[in-house]
């Protein structure tokens, strides 16, 4: 396991309610026909963002826009490398996506590499009329040609520092903060069954 | 700092659940969860496993295990190869090991096996870098039925901690029902096993069960009742007279049912006999889940193969 170093904080808790409702308002002014949209997810706070967003729908225009829950574990290209392990997550999508306007929601957007499973993921529930991607964070550092259509604030960072986007719900408070990964001295545990 | 509960898979292979701790039980049947929205997909496919190759290695007759398992790997992208072993070299002398070295030459990653010897796949997988994923090894261990039982009873009941399972039918010869002891128990159920004495293997209450030999015993109060098949064709000691006999004493009827609970869940791991272990209105009654098990398989088998996949490369990776 590996520990965060932090050092500075990039959003607080009113920072970033705002920025959900002003990314809330920005998907409305371009799509005006709320009843072809969905809203997808991806775990684990990508699920929270939407939730909120969902939230701020149903305030500000009183319609319950669907929201599915979408756990690219699956579909990701690194599942064979050196110390990821991932658990799998719930992947729930009980709405036809067909010629829908598909929100994808993660909260930050780094290599593009979730993104590109999580599309080929969706993909695989049906024929959406367009995905549109909306990040809270985008720190940049593409690998792919990936871009976000609706973006909560650009951060520029260097490769190895790390943002954290934490939430209430999983983790008792609202912010964002920047920092830098230290791997733990006694580094991964192996205890593998394979005897020679 | 962020929350992480999760434990981490590092077993290359699943050989039974006596060894297994109550986290690592937990760990499959909470991945299992997830993936049994897979098989609700208009595409029944994900492609985690794609460019690993499955070996059934099949030492005895079995039709839903092998296919349960053929269906786990295809829905993750695996390529499956069946060996049936009427038709192959073993019939020509080859020992296991050989038999098991030589497919890990042709670089298969994991070998799913039923063997008729109780340990074959604990033999094989100290043998092999591959993973082994035991499907039955003679009257020993039947880790991936019993976790499917589990599954679904969680599934049914909400939980596993406190439940009253009983376990009916041949207990001395069967391995389903002693990988539903070693589970059960760790994760907090009171078994039962309950069969006429000659069924019942000598000193199992070691293994932390009630015995009983009467039915209404073992529904009395029971949440579930898990109803092994007569094996009459294995029965060389004929425990039995004749299988009409065998309902009559230990049969799961209707009017049996009426005095266990009224939600009693009734489960078989299949092939069932019908008028035997059970009526045809138990069956295919209310209270039954027995295609539901079948369903489940699929899931828990793709969380298994999942999990000893993603350990062995991270093992392989890291020596």
């Amino acid at each position: 396991m590996s520990q965060f170093k932090e050092k500075a904080k990039i959003l607080n808790a009113e920072e970033i309610k705002r920025t959900l409702q002003r990314l809330a308002h920005q998907i409305l002014e371009s799509n005006p026909n709320l009843a072809d949209i969905v809203l997808v997810g991806i775990q684990t706070r990508g699920v929270y963002l939407a939730k909120r967003i969902q939230a701020t729908f149903q305030e500000i225009e009183a319609v319950d826009i669907p929201l599915g829950v979408l756990d690219i574990t699956l579909y990701r290209d690194d599942l064979t490398t050196v110390g990821v392990r991932p658990v799998v997550k719930e992947t729930k999508i009980d709405f036809d996506l067909t010629d829908k306007t598909v929100v994808l929601i993660d909260d930050v957007l780094f290599t593009g590499r979730t993104i590109r499973a999580a599309l080929d993921e969706l993909m695989d529930f049906g024929r959406p009329k367009i995905v549109a991607l909306l990040v809270l964070i985008d720190r940049g550092h593409r690998e792919l040609p990936i871009r976000a259509d609706f973006v909560g604030k650009n951060i520029p960072t260097s490769k190895n520092e790390t943002v954290e986007v934490r939430l209430q719900e999983l983790d008792g408070l609202d912010e964002v903060a920047i920092g830098e990964k230290v791997l733990d001295t006694n580094g991964y545990e192996s205890g593998a069954n394979f005897h020679e | 700092m962020r929350k992480s509960n999760s434990i981490n898979w590092t077993k290359k292979d699943l050989l039974d659940l006596e060894n297994l701790s109550k986290e690592e039980i937990e760990l499959i049947l909470q991945t299992a969860a997830s993936f049994k929205e897979v098989s609700a997909r208009e595409v029944k496919k994900v492609p985690a496993l794609r460019g690993k190759t499955v070996v059934n290695l099949f030492y005895e007759p079995s039709t839903r295990t092998r296919i349960s398992f053929e269906i786990a790997a295809k829905r993750l992208s695996a390529d499956v190869i069946n060996i049936a072993t009427e038709t192959s070299s073993v019939r020509k002398g080859e020992t296991l090991i050989d038999t098991g070295k030589n497919i890990e030459a042709l670089k298969v990653d994991i070998i799913i096996m039923r063997h008729n010897y109780s340990g074959a796949a604990v033999m094989l997988a100290r043998h092999l870098r591959a993973s082994v994923v035991n499907a039955g090894d003679g009257w020993h261990e039947h880790p991936t039925q019993a976790l499917l039982d589990m599954f679904t009873l969680r599934e049914k009941l909400g939980r596993l901690e406190g439940l009253n399972v009983s376990i009916v039918g041949d207990i001395a010869h069967s391995r389903v029902a002693r990988s539903n002891i070693w589970g059960l128990t760790k994760l907090g159920a009171k078994v039962t096993v309950c069969a006429p004495k000659i069924l019942i293997p000598l000193s199992i209450e070691q293994m932390g069960v009630r015995v009983i030999h009467n039915i209404e015993d073992a529904l009395a109060g029971a949440d579930a009742i898990n109803v092994l098949r007569m094996q009459f064709e294995r029965d060389k000691e004929k425990a039995f007279p004749s299988q009409l006999e065998y309902f009559k004493s230990f049969g799961i009827t209707k009017e049996r049912l009426k005095s266990a609970k009224k939600n009693i869940i009734v489960m078989h791991p299949g092939p069932i006999n019908r008028g035997v272990e059970m009526s045809s209105e138990v069956a295919d009654g209310a209270n039954s889940v027995i295609l539901e098990q079948v369903t489940n398989g699929i899931a828990v088998r793709m969380a298994v193969l999942f999990l000893v996949a993603q350990a062995n490369d991270y093992i392989k990776k890291n020596k």
